[in-house]
């Protein structure tokens, strides 16, 4: 039970990150951190049919995720939901086209490994 | 050529945005790490849910830790959102991975969970990937991604 719910956390983060990043970047960046600013892109976001995709994805990851911390410690729950790092590397260089070199490759690699070794 | 490219975009980022950068991470982070654990902290006092139904979470609510744990991760939801409105998929995920190391320590800490010296390589490795990540451009792309609108 506790890696099926791994699984979908992993699938559905991946699914989540990849449409709000497209999202965000289709409603273009934020021009300060001004508290009114961020008001208005949270506004601006019920619009946003990829982003609102994106955090629905996402809210299974999360119901999927408290019922890992019902049976699983936080530092087994969180850290178990790394899977998706390598895919989210994978589909941010093929489908939002992001330049992912040797530096961005090995950063994944090396927070994926030490994600996974922080299940032992 | 390639690895040229990158620097001299780093290079050209302004003041402003490399601070935007880097404040909307640490908020990113810090929401992170203090979320999960308020929630790990509400749901061992809940107790056992497994359920297909989002109804049978609603009692979780019922513990002050679970409603201010999520409170913090709707800032997380609203400082993450932004911070990829400014940067990559590739830069964020990698950087604001330091808040696994973060709660495993904060774990460790105040929840008492067990650190063996594999999980301390893994945060060591973690925080590798994290400098790694942060010596590359915040943002290699111009525009949305047209294909996918």
């Amino acid at each position: 039970m506790k890696w099926l719910l791994v699984g979908i956390i992993a699938v559905c983060n991946t699914i989540g990150d990849v449409l709000n990043t497209a999202g965000m970047k289709r409603q273009g960046e934020i021009e300060n951190l001004s508290p009114g600013t961020l008001v208005r892109m949270v506004g601006h976001i019920f619009r946003n049919p990829l982003v609102l995709g994106g955090l629905g994805a996402l809210a299974v990851s999360f119901f999927a995720l408290l019922s890992l911390l019902s049976i699983a410690n936080v530092s087994f729950a969180v850290p178990a939901t790394a899977i998706s790092y390598l895919l989210e590397t994978l589909l941010a260089k093929y489908v939002l086209k992001e330049d992912v070199r040797s530096r961005r490759w090995a950063a994944a690699i090396l927070v994926a490994a030490g994600v996974a070794l922080l299940e032992w | 050529m390639g690895r040229m490219s990158l620097t001299q975009e780093k290079e050209t980022a302004t003041p402003g945005a490399v601070r935007k950068t880097r404040v909307l991470t640490l908020m990113v982070v810090a929401s992170n790490v203090i979320g999960n654990v308020m929630l790990s902290l509400g749901m061992h006092h809940v107790g056992r849910i497994v359920s297909a139904s989002p109804g049978d979470y609603m009692r979780a609510f019922s513990d002050p830790w679970i409603v201010v744990g999520v409170c913090i991760l709707v800032i997380w939801m609203a400082s993450d959102l932004a911070l990829l409105s400014a940067a990559d998929l590739t830069f964020v995920l990698p950087v604001t991975a330091s808040a696994y190391v973060l709660i495993a320590l904060t774990g460790h800490f105040v929840l008492h969970d067990r650190i063996s010296s594999t999980r301390w390589f893994g945060i060591m490795i973690i925080t590798l990937g994290v400098i790694l990540a942060e010596e590359t451009p915040a943002r290699t792309t111009k525009g949305p991604p047209e294909h996918l609108l």
